[in-house]
């Protein structure tokens, strides 16, 4: 038994938000993977919870009237990794969110409630960055969106406001069309761990595939919240494909983050792995996008 | 503040089921609370060891993670359905007894109800997929090379590959006789 004070089982996303007005001290549980473990733990023993699991409308990937793609916020990690769409436009998403936790946990978790807990080592956070998602959440006062890099508020806090649910994340056209993107994650284990550091690049190539057009980089864990490091990404837009030039790519990732000492991993590690994580998933990047790094 | 209790209707191993449960039951603590299916085991209780996994609507779950009432209209399978209605095994708990996966046999019925969703695919693995399908699951006893080969076995004989599975060795790896044949 979990030690539950009260569970409110929302039949709608209405629904859900209306609990949560009457129930302001409420909890969403959305897969539980994260929360029901924090129950047995001790952490959140005796609260009252909002279970919105059950609402089916929030499950599935299509690609809107907008063009988005929309990922509904209580999509499975495996249901994201085997979905088409995302294969055909952002398989890198896919290949992130299967390396969280183990088979099971993926066929649990949602990735709605792994960027709504606001952790850095969340292994979706470093990719929806670095491809620019929009978080749609609907609260009291109807829907409202917001870009990724604006709900992380800071550790463990995300921009939801008193009764909202994240309803969906939205992948807009202009940030996957003609994108191809690598995540690399570094951790002690294979399975079964949490990220050291993460890292996703993302490229589009310009025409004659001689050139960046546009970078991305994000990371998880090279900060208290997901970031970019938009100075590395200033610095190779419109520059040639070389290895030069990626070297001092992956070098000026270091004036954007700012990892931390944990138990998990020192400052000094982390700040090294991100400079070459950086390289080797922009080289990756640059594969996929049919493009050859010269000398 | 007052217990509360829902019904929840599902169906477990093929049959329909109403059961009332206490909201903060776990779906380990249903079935083998009131349904004394005690395959699914009490290990972890937080989602790490696999010990609980059971099928629901077709993919693998750890169920000590799984509220009971969120079972409302699923299809849910534990290694008690597997066997036949004489009590035969099925041929992936055959496997796991021939090839010595099982020694407490506490992750058994975890790891076998991986497998079986592994073998319902009728896809051929590779040695690394299948490790990774596996790795969800805790075994202390067996160093888990004799469960690999239990499943790989299975599972090329599923498909037919007789003779590819007597030549899974110790290791798990698949001995070709010399020359190595060309794929």
């Amino acid at each position: 038994m979990y030690d539950i004070k009260a569970l409110y089982e929302a039949e709608s996303v209405q629904h859900a938000v209306s609990l949560l007005q009457e129930h302001p001290e409420a909890q969403i549980l959305a897969g539980g993977s994260d929360v029901l473990v924090q129950i047995r733990e001790g952490r959140r023993a005796g609260v009252e919870l909002v279970s919105i699991y059950m609402l089916d409308e929030l499950r599935g990937i299509s690609i809107d009237e907008e063009e988005n793609i929309r990922i509904g916020s209580l999509t499975s990690f495996s249901h994201i990794t085997n979905d088409p769409i995302i294969q055909k436009y952002i398989n890198v998403l896919g290949e992130a969110v299967d390396m969280v936790g183990g088979p099971q946990i993926r066929a649990i978790g949602t990735i709605g409630g792994n960027t709504c807990n606001g952790v850095t080592s969340a292994d979706s956070a470093s990719t929806l960055m670095a491809w620019d998602a929009v978080i749609e959440i609907t609260g009291p006062e109807g829907v409202r969106r917001v870009p990724i890099k604006d709900f992380y508020i800071k550790a463990k806090v995300v921009d939801l406001r008193p009764a909202e649910i994240q309803t969906a994340i939205l992948i807009p056209k202009a940030s996957y069309e003609n994108c191809f993107g690598h995540y690399i994650k570094y951790s002690m284990r294979n399975a079964l761990d949490i990220a050291t550091t993460g890292c996703s690049v993302n490229v589009r190539l310009s025409a004659d595939k001689k050139s960046f057009d546009r970078v991305r980089i994000g990371y998880g864990v090279a900060a208290p919240v997901p970031v970019r490091a938009y100075t590395a990404e200033e610095f190779i837009n419109g520059k040639e494909i070389n290895e030069d030039n990626i070297r001092k790519f992956a070098e000026t990732v270091l004036e954007d983050i700012n990892p931390r000492d944990s138990w998990r991993a020192g400052r000094a590690l982390r700040r090294h792995i991100s400079v070459v994580m950086a390289e080797r998933a922009l080289k990756e990047s640059v594969k996929l996008a049919g493009g050859e790094i010269n000398g | 503040m007052a217990k509360q209790y829902k019904v929840v209707h599902c169906r477990i191993n093929g049959r329909e089921v109403e059961q009332v449960v206490d909201v903060r039951a776990s779906l380990t603590d249903m079935l083998r609370n009131d349904f004394r299916l005690t395959s699914v085991k009490k290990g972890c209780e937080v989602g790490e060891c696999g010990a609980c996994t059971v099928i629901i609507n077709g993919e693998g779950f750890n169920s000590c993670i799984y509220l009971a009432v969120w079972a409302e209209g699923k299809d849910i399978w534990t290694l008690e359905g597997l066997t036949s209605p004489e009590g035969e095994l099925s041929d992936i708990q055959q496997a796991f007894v021939d090839e010595g996966a099982i020694q407490c046999g506490f992750c058994s019925p975890g790891f076998i109800m991986t497998s079986w969703e592994i073998l319902k695919s009728g896809r051929e693995y590779t040695d690394d997929e299948l490790r990774k399908a596996l790795s969800g699951h805790l075994c202390r006893c067996t160093g888990y090379e004799n469960i690999f080969r239990a499943v790989k076995k299975t599972m090329l004989r599923r498909l037919g590959k007789f003779d590819e599975a007597e030549r899974v060795n110790s290791q798990g790896i698949t001995d070709y006789p010399e020359p190595m044949p060309f794929k």
